[in-house]
């Protein structure tokens, strides 16, 4: 055994002399609050998924511009669409060393739940980096070029016929998916996934006829000419999709966004949440950040404070509403 | 030729001595990662990534793609001492790796594991050369059904793997699949069988806890108890002649190692499969085609060599659709899409044309990497070897440390570590009533995706099961299936009808 | 040896029920033009693990599986040592780990194991007693940025994380 405690601990010195020579001091003073060990990243999904690999750009940003002292560990605690995480972080009350990146489980999985006891009113909401988009999309095989196109093209194959990809039942693809059958009065089967990757591979290899997924998950295939936007769930049309209208042009107020924020728990200090607030401002100003969200089609949204509290409030309210029309939640 | 020049120019940039020094510090560091119970490929990788934003992205992916190999090849070497895997494309590996290691044959079960993957991931390499694009579309191809249907399969090359008590056998299977149930119920987004409702079992029971659990906690009171606690584990000397002989040795299992190369590659570059699949897959098969299938089990060198060749291939082949799809083949390659993302490159089919540098460089490391680990890995083999030689009063408590550290290292969850005291102790007392426990550790790794695969399957058919017998390749895949499972109860047939 | 045998294959089957009832939770039926429900597949598979245990019962029954048909005691006195020390020591390990940490636990358990049952010298086992907690460190914490559990040491790793990171 000594071998390998002696070989590990040689690794080990190698990479700590690397790692170290990587870790500069940090620059900033602004803040009273300074965390005195590793900051625990706790990220809402499983590992490779979008909220996944959106965490840790996140954390790349701070580690490139040496942001933070200390470094940021992510931790996925992906397990029943993130209640797993956010019972951690109630548990974790007062303890400033976790943060937590949200999407929009954070509002639907504790309504799914209510025995978790989780109340995102409770948390100490940070910052929101940006609100993630949703397209329609299709097959470029396909002869349908317009939404319009794509209603009679349900119509005519029937609900039974038409199937649509996207993540798990309650979850941001299946409330869109319902917004779409409403407004439009048509039916689909919902097919669901593991994730958004796997639903636009899903897309190109023809094994569905459409899909919602988010503009980052498909930008890929469209660049290759392998899928068709259709049109675009927000009130303006994207930067990078200039040409695809949105559901407003087309007549339908259909408008869904997906939340990328960071939040805390609960009862922190206030000097350790503008610590924290401070920090994802130099990662929101980014040039990395900027750059990332105008080539994949998310939109800047920077809220914090009360409003972004007020925001999730008014949020979590909506996402009530839809799961009940959805008969998801009584 | 076209190939040839870019694979050129790939080298040139693979054997820069920046990226060369990489290719060496990603295969070391993978070997750790990988050798240590509870530490595989993916936590390498997500881990590490990181680290590599301070490098230029092709620097960094050759530097993570070594160490996915270096890890693979690491994941052999506690599978064949500890008996415990080091993670899921491992446990293959020590159905025949552990008893080979009990019998004084640690040495070569080390160096055919090391060989085997070195010759998996240099044919992979070289397929992948070859032949990407078109692959590329074979693996879309791939849809729910087809994915049961090649999960089935997987199934039925295990037929028989269990022992002779056939009610026990049926309860190992099915008690790991349901285990593997437990958290999300993926189709209607609800969580499952939330035991005592502990937030631990949200995320599900990780394959590595009832791994370690069985085979580091449970396997290790078993030998304590067994032997009295006066056991030396191996006393194979290291000379270097023996790993020569060793390596002379290996002749006889070039079969196997083709085999498993093969196999494992086209299994590798299918999404959602990934290198779990493709090794199991290829030890099922290496033991149906094999003229004394009851040699496997208890030592049989085709029987490491098989699925340590086809587990590295198919890391290489769940490359292909990272790179030419944007689509990853396992979990390992998800988070190197995160990451080329994060160093702004676009994976997907415009990779080849708008990033040429990058895409070679990294074929061309993969083909240096593979090198390498097997140089490092076998330069290592004696300082291994030694540990085996320890009085196992030093060694029990060290692997049990490293259980428990590794058993927590994956979700850093306690309640994680606490399962995993359960599921040995369980464990230890059900082998003592010869309860197969294999069976439940193959069946909780390919129970999530099976269940998933046929549920999203019968959504698409409107729960009609004629989708599997509609599409061509499911149909095909699904009747090597039946016929594989009906095989055994055929032969019986006929032996009964000659009695 | 008879005896656990039984007694195993009952504990097993009232573990199979109480899954089966869990599973009820979500529906357990054919949803129509769905497939089965969420909660069909670890019903109907601790359903088979039920009929499992009856077949092992019965196996028991008639004398036909080994374990049946053994007189020897399942766990004999020095088996029964073993397994308490082993699994014992284990259990105070890891719930130790909640209260004073990985760092402080992983030298006791050396120090416990070797001298305790190895008898080794103390220059055997203090080299190593040290030398793995350090390796530890270094090797989860610095090099790949994992966290393990302190409890109330923790104050104690923020000068090193201050020197190290």
């Amino acid at each position: 055994m000594k071998h390998i405690v002696k070989t590990a601990a040689l690794a080990a010195a190698v990479s700590l002399a690397a790692g170290a020579a990587t870790v500069a001091s940090s620059s900033d003073a602004t803040a009273a609050w300074k965390p005195k060990k590793p900051v625990e990243f706790v990220i809402m999904a499983g590992k490779g998924g979008g909220a996944d690999r959106l965490a840790r750009f996140i954390q790349g940003i701070i580690k490139k511009h040496k942001l933070s002292a200390l470094p940021l560990v992510p931790i996925n605690k992906g397990g029943g669409s993130g209640a797993e995480a956010l019972r951690y972080v109630k548990d974790k009350q007062g303890d400033p060393h976790v943060i937590m990146a949200t999407l929009n489980s954070y509002y639907t999985t504790p309504l799914r739940n209510p025995g978790l006891g989780v109340d995102i009113s409770s948390f100490t909401p940070i910052a929101r980096l940006a609100e993630d988009t949703f397209q329609l999309w299709v097959h470029s095989d396909t002869k349908i070029m317009s939404v319009k196109d794509y209603v009679a093209a349900v119509k005519t194959a029937g609900a039974k016929n038409w199937r649509m990809g996207g993540t798990g039942k309650g979850q941001e693809d299946s409330l869109v998916t319902a917004m779409l059958e409403k407004a439009y009065g048509i039916k689909v089967t919902y097919v669901p996934f593991k994730g958004g990757g796997t639903v636009a591979k899903q897309l190109i290899g023809k094994h569905i006829h459409s899909t919602v997924n988010n503009p980052s998950e498909q930008i890929g295939f469209w660049k290759a000419g392998k899928s068709r936007p259709l049109a675009t769930f927000t009130p303006k049309r994207l930067k990078a999709f200039p040409d695809v209208p949105t559901f407003g042009e087309l007549g339908q107020n259909l408008s869904y966004f997906m939340q990328r924020s960071v939040v805390a728990p609960g009862g922190i200090p206030a000097d350790a949440a503008s610590y924290y607030v401070d920090l994802f401002d130099k990662v929101y100003k980014s040039e990395d950040w900027q750059n990332y969200l105008s080539s994949k089609g998310l939109l800047p949204g920077w809220l914090t404070g009360k409003a972004l509290q007020d925001y999730f409030v008014k949020e979590r309210e909506a996402h009530r509403k839809l799961l009940m029309a959805m008969g998801e939640i009584k | 030729m076209e190939i040839l020049g870019l694979l050129l120019e790939g080298f040139a940039v693979a054997l820069q001595p920046i990226n060369l020094a990489l290719i060496v510090a990603g295969c070391i560091a993978g070997l750790f990662i990988g050798a240590m119970p509870g530490l595989g490929s993916v936590n390498g990788v997500a881990i590490l990534l990181p680290m590599t934003f301070l490098v230029p992205p092709t620097s960094a992916i050759i530097f993570l793609g070594s160490l996915y190999y270096g890890a693979m090849y690491g994941g052999a070497i506690s599978s064949i001492m500890l008996g415990i895997p080091g993670a899921s494309t491992a446990v293959a590996t020590t159905f025949d790796g552990r008893p080979m290691a009990l019998q004084g044959k640690a040495d070569r079960a080390l160096v055919a594991a090391a060989t085997a993957s070195f010759v998996g991931g240099t044919i992979s390499v070289v397929l992948f050369t070859l032949f990407a694009p078109p692959l590329a579309d074979f693996a879309l191809a791939f849809g729910p059904p087809e994915e049961f249907a090649l999960l089935l399969l997987a199934f039925a090359t295990f037929i028989g793997l269990g022992g002779d008590d056939i009610p026990k056998t049926l309860f190992s299977i099915f008690i790991g699949l349901m285990f593997s149930a437990v958290g999300l119920d993926i189709v209607s987004g609800d969580p499952r069988l939330i035991f005592l409702d502990l937030p631990g079992f949200y995320h599900g029971i990780n394959f590595l806890v009832l791994a370690i659990g069985i085979y580091g906690i449970g396997e290790i009171l078993w030998t304590v108890e067994t032997t009295r606690g006066e056991m030396v584990v191996s006393r194979a000397a290291v000379t270097i002649r023996g790993v020569v002989r060793a390596l002379t040795d290996l002749r006889h299992n070039i079969r196997s190692m083709l085999m498993g190369s093969f196999l494992g590659y086209f299994v590798g570059i299918l999404p959602a499969a990934g290198a779990t699949p493709g090794s199991l897959m290829a030890y099922g098969v290496a033991r149906t085609m094999s003229k004394h299938p009851e040699t496997y089990g208890k030592g049989n060198v085709d029987g490491v060599v098989a699925p340590e060749s086809a587990n590295n291939a198919a890391s290489t082949g769940s490359m292909l659709p990272m790179l030419t799809l944007g689509i990853p083949g396992s979990p390992t390659t998800a988070i190197l899409l995160g990451g080329m993302v994060i160093w702004g490159l676009e994976p997907g089919p415009m990779l080849f044309i708008e990033h040429k540098e990058f895409v070679w460089g990294l074929i061309a490391s993969l083909y240096a990497a593979n090198l390498f680990a097997l140089l490092i890995n076998i330069a290592f083999i004696p300082a291994f070897l030694m540990v085996l030689r320890m009085p196992f009063t030093i060694l029990a408590p060290v692997i049990f440390i490293l259980c428990v550290v590794g058993g927590y290292a994956p979700t850093q969850d306690m309640h994680d570590v606490w399962l995993m005291l359960i599921f040995g102790v369980m464990g230890y007392l059900m082998r003592k009533l010869d309860y197969p426990l294999a069976p439940a550790v193959l069946a909780i790794v390919l129970g999530p995706l099976a269940e998933a695969s046929v549920r999203q399957s019968l959504i698409m058919a409107h729960g009609s099961f004629g989708i599997f017998f509609d599409r061509p390749i499911s149909a095909i895949i699904m009747a090597i299936a039946i016929a594989l499972f009906a095989w055994p109860v055929l032969i019986a047939i006929r032996r009964r009808l000659r009695a | 040896m008879r005896r656990a045998e039984l007694v195993m294959a009952l504990f097993m089957a009232a573990f199979s029920l109480y899954i089966m009832w869990k599973s009820t939770e979500l529906p357990v039926g054919w949803i129509e033009g769905e497939g089965p429900g969420g909660g069909a597949f670890p019903f109907w598979l601790a359903a088979g693990m039920l009929v499992c245990c009856g077949w092992i019962v019965l196996r028991w029954a008639r004398r036909q599986s080994p374990p049946s048909r053994s007189d020897e005691p399942y766990m004999d006195k020095t088996a029964l040592r073993v397994f308490a020390v082993g699994a014992g020591s284990l259990l105070v390990m890891i719930g130790l780990m909640h209260i004073v940490g990985v760092y402080v636990v992983i030298p006791l358990y050396l120090i416990f194991y070797m001298r305790g049952i190895g008898h080794h010298a103390w220059s055997v086992t203090a080299p190593l007693a040290v030398a793995m907690p350090v390796a530890t460190f270094l090797f989860f914490e610095i090099a790949l940025k994992i966290t393990l559990p302190k409890g109330y040491t923790e104050p104690a790793f923020y000068p090193l994380y201050e020197l190290l990171l």
